[in-house]
């Protein structure tokens, strides 16, 4: 499998009157030809700089950006508008021109290349088609939905045949619905033009849904990256488990109440284990959450359960969850969590 | 009114529209270049460059900064040079067109602002030149808003054409002066006044609508 984009020890650095703030700190990451690749993280992490390295947007500080190999702060600008044609790239506030019709913002990228005008046309008819609005040609975008707006954004970056899709925050301003239809349009295109997709968002349901691997960017810093299955199953660092499982909203009901969260996969998710854990030990356990997900067509789940204040009957139950195969992690008191979280911002 | 005063107005009428259409014409040829470089070489912009930013924004905001009626004055000799002559309606539209481009060039440079930084990232991103960006991308999102500011750039020219008749330049201006002030004809005065107001109104209306016409948003 070839490598698309290669990141060497990334830093972007910005000056800001006088303040130095680092966006990027040492960021080193591959993304392999024909996969989707997801970039997550909390607003203000720097997802959007490493994004905007990957076509020059943004120049790094120190560090290499290579695509295909090539070292692209070496290119001189004509040959980086070239490389450009081959990375497009769509955006959360869509960047339609809202003075041509849908058409016309087709062919954009088309009259950059220089192609004439009706092999322009046919062409961008073709990527009309592939998005689903070929009847929406002489529209003006004011009068698309957000929805429509996406796909005709989509339809303009495929118009020059690129390499590679890079989408920032592309389904965030769509609603839940509108977002999953986006998402299959994304990756039937990843399917069928073995397209690179590099996605970044804040929302662990678009990484769920259609990435193969994911980066978590946490301060500017790499945090974890990995196949999503193995992030969702066994996520490592803290800003990962941040993403993966909800916050929980309960404190244990006991002073000496511990909270134990249960994490299974779908090879584990029709076992009644907490039936089998009244009938072997014969003792209860109180379910404060619970949810499953579906990453990449295996069921995960996890649990928060209240375990009674016993420390010899706390070790029995954790014992049994960990002999079934489930993964157990303490949870934190809320209480207690939140006020490291104050610490760590002093 | 005599008919030769109904006359005089006609013609008044015909030479302000003529002045004003010139002057309109000339100035955006050279103030709209201005205002796309007074936009472009700003900081952060497709071509930043200080210096250049620097020259033509102090250039424009001296032109700017002198009243009108100073700046006829002023520019006798230059009208002179240029037409061979310094009175007269082809001598008028000399004045009015160097007081005009500093406007038209600054009410460019507005308009190109308006024009969201997300289209120049997207265009950008496609790997288009600056000058293709300015021209395929720039300018189209912008025209709804330049033709606005085209509506009040030839209306304001329009009203500068009136004090052109201070130094003996021709239309409505010059006959407003000559019979209303100096000979107190107090019918010619309003005559003019409210065909220039009329005039006024119907190229800011007439630019509104196509402006609106223009607004795909």
């Amino acid at each position: 499998m070839e490598t698309v984009f290669e990141l060497k020890n990334v830093y972007k650095t910005y000056n800001n009157e006088g303040k130095e703030f680092t966006a990027l700190k040492d960021v080193s990451l591959d993304v392999n030809e024909g996969e989707i690749f997801g970039i997550i993280g909390m607003s203000g992490a720097g997802k959007s700089t490493l994004v905007r390295t990957l076509n020059r947007l943004e120049d790094v500080s120190s560090g290499q950006v290579l695509f295909y190999g090539k070292d692209l702060a070496e290119l001189r600008p004509r040959e980086l508008r070239n490389v450009r044609h081959e990375i497009s790239m769509i955006f959360q506030g869509f960047n339609l021109l809202m003075q041509r019709t849908v058409i016309e913002n087709v062919e954009q990228p088309l009259r950059i290349a220089g192609v004439p005008r009706k092999a322009r046309r046919e062409k961008a008819r073709e990527m009309l088609r592939i998005v689903g609005l070929e009847e929406k040609e002489k529209v003006y975008p004011a009068r698309l939905s957000g929805g429509q707006r996406q796909r005709v954004a989509i339809a303009r970056a495929l118009a020059s045949d690129p390499k590679v899709l890079l989408c920032d925050e592309a389904t965030s301003a769509l609603d839940p619905k509108i977002t999953g239809e986006i998402l299959d349009l994304l990756s039937k295109i990843n399917r069928e033009r073995k397209l690179t997709i590099v996605i970044i968002t804040h929302e662990m349901a678009v990484v769920e849904k259609i990435c193969d691997r994911v980066a978590i960017i946490d301060e500017g810093e790499l945090a974890e990256i990995g196949e999503v299955k193995e992030v969702f199953r066994n996520p490592r660092s803290s800003a990962a488990k941040k993403l993966v499982f909800p916050s929980n909203p309960f404190d244990p009901t006991g002073e000496d109440g511990k909270l134990i969260r249960i994490v299974f996969d779908g090879t584990k998710a029709s076992e009644p284990f907490i039936a089998n854990l009244v009938e072997k030990t014969g003792l209860k356990v109180n379910i404060l959450s619970a949810n499953t997900r579906s990453v990449g067509g295996i069921g995960y789940g996890q649990m928060v359960l209240e375990l009674p204040e016993d420390t010899e009957k706390q070790k029995i139950i954790t014992a049994f969850f960990e002999e079934s195969g489930l993964s157990v992690a303490e949870v934190e008191n809320t209480a207690v969590s939140a006020a490291s979280e104050v610490d760590k911002h002093e | 009114m005599s008919d030769y005063i109904i006359k005089t107005i006609q013609s008044g009428v015909l030479e302000t529209l003529q002045m004003t259409f010139w002057a309109a014409l000339f100035s955006y040829l050279i103030g709209l270049p201005l205002g796309v470089l007074l936009y472009a070489t700003s900081k952060g912009r497709l071509l930043q460059n200080r210096p250049v930013n620097a020259i033509v924004g102090i250039a424009v905001n001296l032109m700017r900064s002198l009243p009108f009626l100073i700046l006829l004055v002023l520019l006798i000799p230059f009208t002179r040079f240029v037409t061979g002559s310094s009175i007269g309606t082809k001598a008028s539209i000399v004045p009015l067109t160097v007081g005009a481009i500093p406007i038209v060039a600054r009410m460019v440079e507005s308009s190109l602002l308006e024009v969201q930084p997300g289209i120049i990232e997207a265009a950008t991103s496609m790997g288009a030149s600056p000058l293709h960006i300015l021209v395929h991308f720039i300018l189209p999102e912008a025209t709804p808003s330049l033709l606005q500011g085209a509506a009040i750039n030839v209306a304001t020219v329009l009203g500068y054409s009136a004090m052109a008749g201070v130094i003996g330049g021709g239309g409505l201006g010059a006959i407003a002066l000559q019979y209303g002030y100096y000979r107190y004809q107090k019918d010619v005065l309003w005559t003019t006044v409210t065909l220039l107001v009329v005039m006024v109104m119907l190229i800011q209306e007439s630019g509104n609508l196509l402006a609106k016409k223009n607004r795909k948003t």
